[in-house]
């Protein structure tokens, strides 16, 4: 479904990725780990050309998207939904607007079956009593929720999602992986998901790939993840107290 | 139009290259401006279509309903300073009746475009520069750009359209309160009677002076749309980044007004 071919991608003297290759399956949710500042979010914005690599290639079904302009490069981009970190709504429309946005813009639908198309998105992240709220009067999750809706309200064949969980408190981001495994369950969506938190990923994952160091490290399942013996993804499971069993360890019961 | 990367350039080895870098930087950003000038104004036919009409409408509101307050005072006392001053300076040859025309001229071929273009762009333009530049940071417009939404039609077009529909509109407003307001002071101050102003001023300013003045109206609002928008749409580096884009849009947008305002009196009026 894409694919990285040795992508290579500087900003002034710092490489932050070096001949990445991967590639995510149809209908898998595939997440992508790592520290700060590896590349995570970048990888994220070269599927959709909103980053175009310095070497290499990230192709869409059988298509490159990384030289795709104009009408290619717009039939490419309506297969994704993406999820922005902050949930990227448009501050001066009120909800069910942000979530209609697309379909307004983009196809002849009458306003009747937007209104439809909408409440049932808002209704799937449990949000459809907010249709009327403005992005300032929502807290953040609910911003994330309300910019998932509109993700996914076009259909999109793959939807990535930028850090979904960050800043968020425990049992809201449980909602949210709950969500993105219900969006390929029941939509058989490809989700990619970049995230820092292990606990999340392991949830989730069909895939799990590591950045690091610039490089991606072979993509493992979660069980394969978890008992993995290299040493930069113990240290990342240990720095989250998740052991080998798969259990999550508490400050404590960690030696 | 694509989402800007982050740029990054070598340390400069001295003032030449730093002045070089500088003025191929300025010609490829007014390159950049211009291009994406044309590309609103090629959207500028869908303006009143279903996807677009509200965000135009908005914007007409808030460009014209939401600026004649300010707008009012300033013009009415430009129109007051001017016959003021022209009016004393006149009353020394006993000629003071002609302030009509001194006045009446002067707002349509000058001050009313460039007052009302002054406001206007410190005003809406910083507003729109401010907000396209947060929408940037918040990567609100990548959102719109992966909704294969274009940011060209969606944010440029409408603000586009209200600045040209609006500025010629303002101005007209401008040049009438400014006109008032030297004929207040006229009658009160100078004892130029009410008849006698106007009556001046009908047999001196031309046709012609209108018609620059509302010209030049057009071009301004063209300069702060895209001043604005451009400076938005570039705009990095969080919040500081906004501050920038706002402060560089009144700077550039009053310059350019400037000059374009003296080459396009130059050109009317040999």
């Amino acid at each position: 479904m894409i694919r990285f071919e040795q992508v290579t991608k500087r900003f002034g003297d710092s490489t932050v990725l070096d001949e990445v290759s991967f590639a995510v399956e149809p209908g898998e949710v595939f997440v992508i780990v790592g520290r700060s500042g590896t590349g995570k979010s970048v990888s994220l914005k070269h599927m959709v050309r909103l980053l175009t690599p310095d070497a290499g290639q990230v192709w869409v079904g059988d298509e490159i998207i990384s030289n795709a302009r104009g009408r290619r490069l717009e039939r490419l981009r309506a297969k994704f939904g993406f999820l922005f970190q902050g949930g990227a709504l448009l501050q001066w429309m009120n909800v069910a607007d942000n979530v209609a946005l697309p379909l307004r813009q983009n196809t002849r639908m009458d306003e009747e079956e937007i209104g439809r198309r909408v409440r049932s998105r808002l209704a799937v992240v449990g949000l459809e009593s907010a249709l009327a709220k403005m992005p300032s009067d929502i807290s953040g999750g609910m911003r994330k929720r309300v910019g998932l809706a509109r993700a996914i309200v076009s259909e999109p064949d793959i939807v990535l999602y930028d850090e979904p969980t960050s800043g968020l408190d425990p049992v809201t981001s449980r909602t949210i992986d709950e969500l993105i495994r219900d969006m390929q369950r029941q939509f058989g969506m490809t989700s990619i998901v970049v995230t820092h938190d292990l606990h999340s990923a392991l949830r989730i994952a069909d895939h799990i790939g590591m950045l690091h160091d610039g490089a991606m490290l072979p993509p493992l399942t979660p069980s394969e993840f978890i008992r993995s013996t290299q040493p930069v993804i113990r240290e990342f499971l240990e720095a989250q107290y998740i052991t080998r069993r798969g259990d999550w360890e508490t400050e404590e019961t960690v030696p | 139009m694509n989402t800007r990367e982050p740029e990054f350039f070598p340390p400069t080895s001295g003032p030449i290259q730093r002045l070089g870098r500088g003025v191929m930087l300025t010609l490829r950003e007014t390159g950049r401006a211009l291009l994406m000038f044309l590309e609103a104004a090629a959207f500028m036919p869908m303006a009143f279509s279903r996807r677009s009409r509200a965000d135009v409408v908005r914007q007409l509101f808030i460009t014209g309903i939401k600026s004649l307050g300010v707008i009012s005072v300033v013009a009415l006392f430009t129109g007051m300073i001017l016959a003021l001053q022209t009016g004393l300076e006149l009353r020394r040859f006993a000629q003071e009746v002609n302030i009509g025309t001194a006045v009446t001229v002067v707002m349509l071929r000058e001050m009313g475009p460039f007052m009302t273009g002054l406001i206007i762009a410190a005003s809406v333009g910083s507003a729109i520069a401010a907000q396209i530049g947060t929408m940037v940071v918040q990567e609100e417009v990548a959102a719109l750009e992966v909704m294969t939404i274009n940011p060209a039609r969606f944010l440029v077009m409408p603000r586009l359209v209200a600045l040209l529909v609006m500025m010629p509109l303002l101005t007209v407003y401008t040049n009438v309160l400014g006109i008032i307001g030297g004929a207040v002071v006229g009658t009160t101050q100078l004892n130029v009677a009410m008849v006698a102003y106007f009556d001046n001023a009908r047999q001196f300013a031309a046709n012609k002076d209108l018609y620059v003045g509302l010209f030049k109206a057009l071009v301004f609002g063209a300069v702060i749309a895209t001043v604005a928008c451009h400076q938005g749409l570039a705009a990095t580096s969080g919040a500081v980044g906004v501050g920038q884009a706002t402060r560089r849009t009144v700077i550039v947008s009053f310059l350019t007004m400037l000059v374009l305002g003296y080459v396009l009196t130059r050109v009317f009026y040999k």
